[in-house]
């Protein structure tokens, strides 16, 4: 019976991690429906803004700032977005993938790639993986504020304006549905403005106190929105990923136990009958 | 009729007020402003204060407390960009030095969280690995 005994541990110890996998898929669940809750929230905010980037991209300023003037690309920044925990399937994996190519295809142009980290997962990936990392935030939590991303998001945005950066991009999760979480990479410096037909004629705002200061804190928050908003979605992609990722774990487990099941109840009944052809072996034999 | 102007005030971390009014107070960094509808286009920083917005047809004004943020006034709209923390300039250095010294820190292999956590990842290991050989010692004696 050594083999059944060894089984059943087995099963006891694939029970226990079923356990612990179905609470992590209902927590998810649980988690994954406030994190789609405060990505909604933050629509608003970025449309509203997106609005007034779109008009003041059509407006006529003295000044031009340079988050919205084009230049050659030399050195370009990466702002990596990542959960901090990991048991959310290939939702780190897939995006830092997506993330290699696209730099392989920057360094071979000769340019130079510098990156900015957000979350745990970024930060490990860095280190194992080489590249000049000028700032990080980690352990936002699950509810991230916009205040734990200024510093990060300053920091690229001073090398923008000192030119050590040229190009701003940032890479997150963006969030499809459920099941699906599509790795985007997306420019975010220089501002790409779209045109509209309306605001073609020639105007300007009054600017108060001066175009250039609010030029440049309304872009700055523009940038940080953006980020905001990527971090947010990246959020609600990870509850979603660790929710179908461990409800695929539970079920496999599932399927382990019935397997072993069958094993253990095999190796018993084997057992028995060993044992009755021994006695009834042994009482012919008397 | 009287003529109504559309106000949107959201913040980064949700949508604040939608709707149309008569006229709009915004504390703005130069003193308070207020806009009635066709008001010329113009962007400007706000301070910590209160926003009014009138609805008129006799109903009464709401107010909006804003921690600062931009307000931005087309002829038929005014979009209250809020911001939801503190800002001042030295405050948003100070946060970029810190950023920067964290990626440091976590590069340079000092005690950060990202270590400590993986460390105590490791040992848990380690510990449950230990139990386990102990338990087997005991079933081969016994």
């Amino acid at each position: 019976m050594a083999g059944a005994k060894e089984i059943r541990t087995k099963i006891a110890s694939i029970k226990n991690t079923q356990k612990i996998t179905s609470a992590m898929e209902m927590v998810a669940a649980a988690k994954m429906r406030k994190a789609q809750d405060r990505m909604l929230s933050t629509r608003p905010y970025a449309e509203k803004m997106k609005r007034v980037i779109g008009h003041l991209y059509h407006a006529h300023p003295e000044y031009r700032h340079s988050f919205m003037v084009e230049r050659e690309v030399k050195r370009v920044g990466y702002i990596v977005v990542s959960s901090d925990r990991g048991l959310c399937g290939g939702l780190n994996s897939n995006l830092f993938r997506k993330l290699v190519k696209d730099i392989k295809g920057q360094q071979e142009a000769g340019v130079q790639v510098q990156f900015c980290v957000i979350g745990n997962k970024a930060l490990g990936f860095f280190k194992r993986f080489g590249g000049k990392v000028m700032a990080e935030a980690t352990h936002l939590g699950d509810a991230a504020h916009i205040e734990d991303l200024i510093g990060p998001v300053k920091v690229m945005l001073d090398a923008y304006e000192n030119g050590e950066l040229d190009h701003i991009n940032i890479a997150y999760n963006s969030f499809v549905n459920t099941m699906t979480q599509e790795p985007t990479v997306e420019q975010l410096v220089p501002i790409a403005g779209e045109s509209n037909e309306e605001l073609k004629h020639h105007w300007d705002y009054i600017y108060e106190p001066d175009s250039k200061d609010v030029l440049s804190g309304l872009l700055t928050r523009y940038i940080e929105s953006l980020a905001y908003q990527a971090v947010v979605e990246n959020g609600a992609c990870e509850q979603s990923a660790r929710m179908v990722a461990m409800k695929s774990a539970t079920d496999n487990a599932g399927d382990l136990i019935d397997e072993l099941q069958l094993v253990y109840n095999k190796a018993r009944q084997a057992a028995i009958t060993q044992e009755i052809s021994e006695i009834v072996g042994g009482a012919a034999a008397v | 009729m009287s003529m109504k102007i559309h106000v949107d005030i959201v913040s980064a971390e949700g949508q604040i007020h939608s709707g149309q009014a008569e006229m709009v107070y915004a504390p703005a960094v130069m003193g308070e402003v207020g806009i009635a509808p066709r008001h010329t286009p113009l962007v400007t920083h706000l301070k910590p204060g209160d926003v009014r917005v009138d609805p008129g047809d006799g109903k009464p004004i709401e107010h909006y407390f804003v921690s600062g943020g931009i307000l931005e006034v087309q002829p038929h709209v005014v979009t209250v960009l809020a911001d939801t923390a503190v800002r001042a300039s030295d405050l948003d250095e100070a946060a970029a030095l810190d950023a920067k010294r964290r990626a440091e820190d976590a590069l340079a292999g000092k005690q950060a969280e990202f270590e400590y956590a993986k460390a105590q990842a490791e040992l848990a290991e380690a510990v449950a690995q230990l139990r386990a050989i102990e338990k087997l010692r005991k079933i081969k004696k016994g």
